[in-house]
């Protein structure tokens, strides 16, 4: 302020009475009186004056709403430049004034039927930014019109205008159909109208996720590619946001799209270049990898990503953060563009750690000299947060790059001789991590390391350089005097610290027992006895008993070969990659997390999912999108804010046998299953991948959560849950009925786990529609009642279609029959096993979770049934990768039955043929989401054992396919 | 879309609100002012700061800062283009873009504000549109005005928004028709201690000024158009035209404009052209340290280097700088540490260099970090990469216009490690 009024000072002095500051010149009190007068002069000159100094005391925040009917007076005028004034007033006061702003409605109608366009389009724009009831009433007449107007720029602008009323009142929009009159808009002549109407659909429709207002077809697609090329940049950018929502039917389709876009990655403007790279990522997923056009696309992504680097820094950051997620999904594009990463000393801190991260994402064997020999020179800035993360980044490459750990190794000794405090502690922290990825080969460096023992303040190098000392215990001659010297300000170290020092400890006493007895007593006691902390205490008492029942045990389990170390712990989920390369550009793709977690605007985004060119379904994961890992990973529930059963469901401890492998985000729990099936028992030194293992995670079951399992996990665990599967089905006898199987109720949530409810259950599909059938009964002393149902997302996007239809309360010991239509056009998200379903049921008395699986069966459509021609094309069409066969025993059926039993679980046979005595059936079937599976069924007469050979596009389902066959053959 | 505008001045003060939905309180700003006391530097304040229901994306311009609130899912990058365009337009009609120039401006301010965005979507941003919508102050202009009590707001809807060329107006006519194109260079390198080079790029941009009556069509080609693999063009350019015949074929905004930018990064076409002899270092256990440095020319393709100057940030333990020059004027900020020389022209025949002692604070130890030198430099009538413009045709128009292209390099980031 104090600037400011040198300013008008100054201004004064000059007599400079030209500019608008002059407005500012008055402060006291009497102001408004004065402006007041003013405002209702005859003078038009005096009156434009004073609402000019209204305005700009508005725009400083002083409050001139006591102005409000004087202002409105000068709106009728002819002077354009006032009237823009008033309208500038009102936009900002009408709300704290509906009454007066009444007065203003007559012009605002008058206006809109002015011979200028640029009144008409400047009333209709301003009246919808009036948030005010009664004046909204007033707009829906004008603003009919002006959407039909013959002008362009008043059609444009009124399209603007539907997107504000449906901020106000989207149940008015709603009724008068303006929607419909937007969705015309999309073929207006006009570019920037289309542009203008994609934009507004596109925020009307973040509040109505599910309302399919964007509608796209070919038609419209071409349409959008059309203005695309003519709108402005920003058309451009809401026109491409729009056509990565779009889903090519094949790959010539998605080709073509791609073709038209390219040319975009040459604009000017940063914005429309990544909303084009996001719509040319999502749909080369569509492309063969084989085509000549899909090697060009790569080329021509490499340099428009490259400029954006060269921007200003605000735009370097978001363009960085889309980069990290390029790079993961396809290193190949920027693979020799490590240099445009290198970091210039004056780059700000938030350029400089992105920039960081990417080097090492694309460092390889082939770059890792130039790679390290930047970072060696970054661990000598003045930055200290950098200079750390550069020196973690030395280990990460050395973990990464198995050739270069011997340079990294050396790099780090380097930079530990340079003695910066910070910079030791941070080498001496990952040098931990790379002795435990390489065991036994850089362990000549330890002496080196001890040498810098004093320096170390920082819990996190201490904890690892004890961890060292520990480790290596049996190489350390005095490593009995290292450790006592950490023992003596015990108490002053933190957890992490103490628990390390614990553990260290005891492993020198099970390498040197006869020395250090004393030492591990010490430390035992003050862990046990001195300590506050339960986690301090409870491993202190473990080793001990440990130690005392069987020494010979305590050294298997404490002194067990640790699991190597994974590389790149820090990689993202590959499903939550897919999601967000489908939001590059976005907030999303700035933090890294999915849309539905963080904005408040959006509820319920629908997940986004890559389509790759394999599949013909969106909610199944195609073969090729990813490596082993997506398909072997357990399913991963994304933690999403507002998602409360997705969220309660971690704290699920229903054993993995009855709901599959748990959740990702419970990594606690992972941890336990795993070294049960594991058979290590590592728990123990698990507990020190929790201080130690930091960024780069040490425990196999990290790795199982996050990237790649270890080959043998996945069967021994989904072996039982199949196992489980059958027994299930196995249990039922008789439960058939006309045509259609349907599986006998079991029992999906004990009364043990649910306060007393129990609940059973089986799911039917009559005459199309699917339903849950539940009983559920009460075996607690109180009365239960408000009953609501939820599902977790699911594979194929089941979802109650009403609410759950229980009346009355359940009294004690009564119990209740339920059905519960379902639908498939909930949330989607891969599960595991695919037929898996998580379900929530809440009553007055709490929440309760289950999980149960549902016959695939439920889920073929009625009309199921192929052409022959199509089937023939389509089953030469599905790669034979895609097939798999499986074995049927013990079924006593001949094929004309068993064609009819399967044709009640909507399965069609199409053609029979009989080759040499065996019969050949083939069948179709088709989901939900419109996924085909085609069968061939082969029958033996006197042979009990059927074969049966699945192909689909999608051959994910063809094991849950295969279940349902076994299950409707057999029942 | 963009729901509102603050800015902010460097000592923390909101000089200027505009919102485009309802307003948001402007107490949203004290999320930013927590992130600006966090960051060390004012340049370090994260581009996107996460609030409990907003986003607050803010550019720091001219010592000024552009803070945008957003509520919904909005491409951050979409918001920053659009607060660079504000800045270029208060730059365009200001001719500076500074706190004062914005609040002796503010109804204009406010005016353009409200004309570039409608409901957070943008509406007229090319400043040929603006400037007939909302006429630019001018001391005369605003006499007159004030005598005649006419406005400078446009009465008619301006003809280029809606016609194939939105960014030309019609019905230019001068008397004088000329076209002006400036290739301009700027070379990002960085230089190892040794001398050799670990990264070079050349980041070049054609600037057009271009007063023409009428709707000329006009066509630029180039010598060695293979060059250019990687750019980005002015919307006016007709991409297909140039990627089927390497041609630049536009109708051209009035005014100045930016026709295209673009990159060259392949490293043997970027000509390095001044080399840095340096020897700056410390003893141990020494309060002395030595500062040698001597620049000469490399490849400047006989064209001479000019307005060279040279700055290093210097170790924190450095407390002053005894130097010499033999040609231009140094100067130490003891405070910040910069070093700062203005050398001038280099002369081949005779080096410019730069030596003498350094002493360290009382008690400071030998320095840890190497200073990095930061060099700029001009070289005129040449654009390193040795593009070349061929020629430049006009059709659709009768006259014959003046005709001129200069070219210019300069130094952008150009470090040198030592």
């Amino acid at each position: 302020m104090q600037e400011w009024a040198n300013q008008l000072c100054e201004n004064r002095q000059f007599g400079s009475k030209m500019t608008d500051s002059k407005y500012f010149t008055t402060t006291k009190k009497g102001e408004i009186f004065e402006l007041k007068a003013e405002l209702n002069s005859d003078k038009k000159e005096k009156k434009k004056e004073a609402v000019k100094k209204v305005i700009a005391s508005m725009t400083v925040g002083k409050d001139v709403s006591a102005l409000f009917p004087d202002v409105v007076n000068c709106m009728q005028t002819d002077n354009l430049e006032l009237k823009k004034l008033v309208y500038l007033y009102l936009m900002n006061y009408a709300k704290s004034q509906p009454d007066m702003a009444i007065m203003a409605v007559n012009t605002f109608v008058k206006d809109c039927e002015d011979l200028n366009p640029l009144i008409r389009a400047l009333a209709v724009r301003t009246m919808g930014c009036i948030r005010v009831d009664k004046i909204t009433e007033y707009l829906c007449e004008p603003l009919r019109k002006c959407l039909k107007d013959e002008d362009p720029y008043v059609r444009k602008t009124a399209a603007v205008c539907v997107a504000k009323l449906h901020d106000i009142n989207a149940q008015l929009v709603e009724d008068q159909g303006f929607l419909d009159t937007l969705k015309d808009l999309i073929s207006d002549s006009n570019p920037m109208v289309v542009a203008n109407a994609v934009a507004a659909l596109s925020e009307i429709a973040e509040s109505h996720p599910n309302s399919n207002l964007l509608d796209l077809n070919p038609q419209t697609i071409n349409k959008l590619l059309t203005a695309l090329n003519e709108c402005t940049e920003w058309g451009q950018i809401f026109i491409l946001d729009c056509l990565a929502n779009y889903s090519p039917r094949d790959d010539r389709e998605s080709q073509s799209i791609c073709e038209r876009v390219t040319p975009r990655l040459s604009h000017a403007n940063s914005a429309v270049v990544l909303s084009a790279v996001k719509v040319l990522m999502k749909f080369m997923e569509m492309l063969p990898k084989d085509l000549d056009y899909y090697g060009t696309l790569l080329k021509k992504l490499a340099p428009p990503l490259v400029t954006l680097l060269s921007a200003e820094p605000e735009l370097q950051y978001v363009a960085l953060r889309n980069i990290n997620l390029i790079v993961q999904r396809r290193p190949e594009i920027l693979k020799h563009e490590m240099k445009v990463f290198f970091v210039k000393y004056n780059d700000p801190i938030y350029v400089k750690l992105e920039k960081l991260d990417i080097m090492i994402r694309l460092a390889s064997q082939a770059n890792i000299a130039q790679v390290l020999a930047e970072l060696k020179e970054y661990a000598t800035e003045v930055d200290v947060d950098f200079v750390r993360k550069a020196v973690r980044a030395i280990g990460r490459c050395a973990i990464k790059v198995e050739q270069s750990a011997e340079r990294c190794v050396s790099t780090l000794l380097d930079l530990i001789q340079t003695k910066v405090n910070y910079v030791v502690q941070e080498a001496i922290v990952v040098i931990k991590d790379i002795f435990r990825k390489y065991p036994n080969k850089y362990e000549s460096v330890i002496a080196t390391l001890c040498e810098h023992l004093e320096s170390l303040d920082e819990p996190e190098a201490r904890a690892a350089m004890i961890w060292i000392v520990g480790e290596y215990a049996e190489r350390i001659d005095n490593a009995d005097e290292l450790l006592e010297s950490f023992l003596e300000g015990f108490h002053d170290e933190s957890t992490q610290v103490q628990l390390q020092l614990l553990t260290a400890i005891v492993k020198l006493f099970l390498k040197k027992p006869t020395e250090t007895q004393e030492l591990v007593q010490q430390v035992l006691s003050l862990a046990t006895q001195d300590s506050d902390n339960p986690d301090l205490r409870d491993r202190g008492y473990i080793y001990w008993r440990l130690l005392s029942t069987d020494p010979v045990a305590a050294k298997e389990v404490v002194l067990a070969e640790k699991p190597l170390i994974s590389e790149e712990t820090d990689l993202i989920e590959p499903t939550l990659l897919e999601e967000l390369i489908c939001h590059i550009g976005t907030l999303a793709s700035v933090y890294h997390k999915p849309p539905s977690a963080f904005v408040e605007g959006s509820r319920g985004v629908q997940h986004k999912r890559l389509t790759s060119s394999a599949g013909s379904g969106e909610s199944v994961e195609s073969p090729d999108t990813g490596s082993a890992a997506v398909s072997e990973a357990p399913p991963a529930v994304i933690p999403s804010q507002g998602d409360l059963l997705g969220d309660l469901l971690n704290l699920d401890l229903t054993p993995p046998t009855s709901t599959g492998p748990p959740p990702a985000a419970a990594p606690g729990m992972q941890l336990g299953a795993m070294d049960l099936l594991g058979g290590g028992l590592d728990s123990l030194m698990g507990d020190e991948s929790e201080p130690l293992g930091g960024d780069i995670g040490g425990s196999p079951a990290m790795g199982a959560g996050f990237g790649a399992p270890p080959a043998a996990m996945p069967a021994s665990f989904n072996a039982p849950i199949s196992g489980g599967l059958d027994d299930l089905f196995d249990l039922g006898g008789g439960g058939m009925t006309m045509g259609t199987y349907i599986p006998p109720k079991t029992v999906w949530l004990p009364a043990m786990k649910a306060k007393g409810l129990e609940i059973s259950g089986t799911f039917v599909r009559r005459s199309g529609v699917i339903q849950m059938e539940m009983t559920l009964n009460n075996k607690a002393m109180s009365v239960m009642s408000d009953f609501a149902i939820q599902f977790n997302r699911n594979s194929f996007g089941l979802a109650p279609a009403g609410p759950l239809q229980i009346l009355t309360p359940i009294s004690p010991n009564q119990s209740i029959e339920a059905a519960l239509p379902l639908s498939t056009v909930g949330p989607v998200m891969k599960m595991e096993p695919l037929n898996n379903l998580q379900v929530a049921v809440k009553n007055n008395i709490d929440v309760f979770y289950f999980s149960c699986q549902y016959p695939i069966s439920m889920l073929f459509l009625e009309d199921g049934k192929m052409e022959r021609q199509v089937f023939l094309a389509t089953w030469k069409d599905i790669p034979n990768e895609n097939e798999s066969q499986f074995q049927i025993k013990d079924c006593h059926l001949n094929s004309d039955a068993a064609s009819n039993k399967l044709q009640g679980s909507n399965i069609f046979t199409i053609a029979k043929r009989t080759v040499e005595g065996q019969d050949m059936l083939y069948q179709s079937m088709k989901l939900t989401n419109g996924i085909w599976v085609l069968a061939e069924l082969r029958v033996q007469a006197g042979n009990p054992n059927y074969t049966i050979s699945l192909k689909c596009r999608a051959p994910e389902v063809s094991q849950c396919v295969f279940q349902n066959y076994e299950t409707v053959l057999k029942n | 879309m963009i729901h509102s505008l603050f800015l902010i001045n460097s000592s923390g003060d909101i000089f200027l609100e505009k919102h485009w939905k309802s307003v948001v309180s402007r107490s949203v700003c004290d999320y930013f002012f927590e992130a600006q006391e966090r960051a060390t530097e004012p340049e370090n304040v994260p581009p996107v700061i996460p609030t409990p229901h907003h986003y607050l994306i803010s550019v720091l311009r001219h010592r000024i800062y552009f803070v945008a609130v957003i509520q919904s899912e909005v491409p951050p990058l979409f918001v920053i283009e659009f607060l660079h365009r504000v800045v270029d337009t208060f730059q365009d009609y200001f001719g500076v873009c500074t706190e004062a120039a914005i609040k002796d401006n503010v109804v204009v301010v406010y005016e353009l504000l409200e004309e570039m965005l409608d409901n957070g979507f943008p509406l007229a941003t090319e400043s040929n549109i603006l400037k007939e919508l909302i006429k630019p102050p001018t001391i005369l202009r605003t006499m007159v005005n004030t005598i005649t009590g006419s406005t400078n707001v446009g009465e008619q809807l301006p003809t280029g928004q809606l016609s194939v060329v939105p960014w030309r107006r019609t019905g230019v006519k001068y008397t004088n028709n000329e076209a002006y194109f400036d290739v301009v260079e700027e070379i990002d390198a960085i230089i190892d201690k040794s001398g050799s080079t670990i990264t070079a790029e050349i980041q070049g941009v054609i600037d057009a000024c271009v007063k023409m009556t009428g709707m000329p069509d006009l066509t630029l080609s180039f010598m060695n158009p293979r060059l250019l693999d990687d750019v980005s063009f002015h919307p006016c350019v007709r991409f297909k035209r140039w990627e089927a015949e390497r041609i630049l074929s536009f109708i051209p905004p009035d005014g100045n404009f930016r026709l295209l930018s673009y990159h060259v990064s392949s490293q043997n076409l970027v000509a390095i052209p001044v080399y840095v002899k340096h020897n700056i270092s410390f003893r141990e256990g020494s309060s002395q340290g030595r500062f040698d440095l001597t620049l000469g020319p490399k490849q400047t393709m006989g064209k001479s280097v000019e307005a060279v100057l040279v700055s290093s940030q210097l170790p924190r333990g450095v407390l002053t700088a005894n130097l010499n020059p033999s040609q231009g004027t140094y100067t130490f900020d003891p405070v910040t540490k910069m070093l700062t020389w203005d050398v001038g022209k280099i002369n081949p025949q005779k080096l410019p260099s730069l030596k003498g002692t350094m002493s360290l604070q009382a008690g400071a130890s030998k320095p840890d970090e190497n200073p990095t030198i930061n060099i700029q430099l001009k070289i005129q009538q040449m654009a390193i990469s040795g593009l070349k413009v061929n020629r430049l045709d006009m059709y659709g128009e009768k006259y014959k216009p003046f005709k001129g292209i200069k070219y210019m390099t300069k130094a952008g980031k150009f470090q040198v490690r030592t």
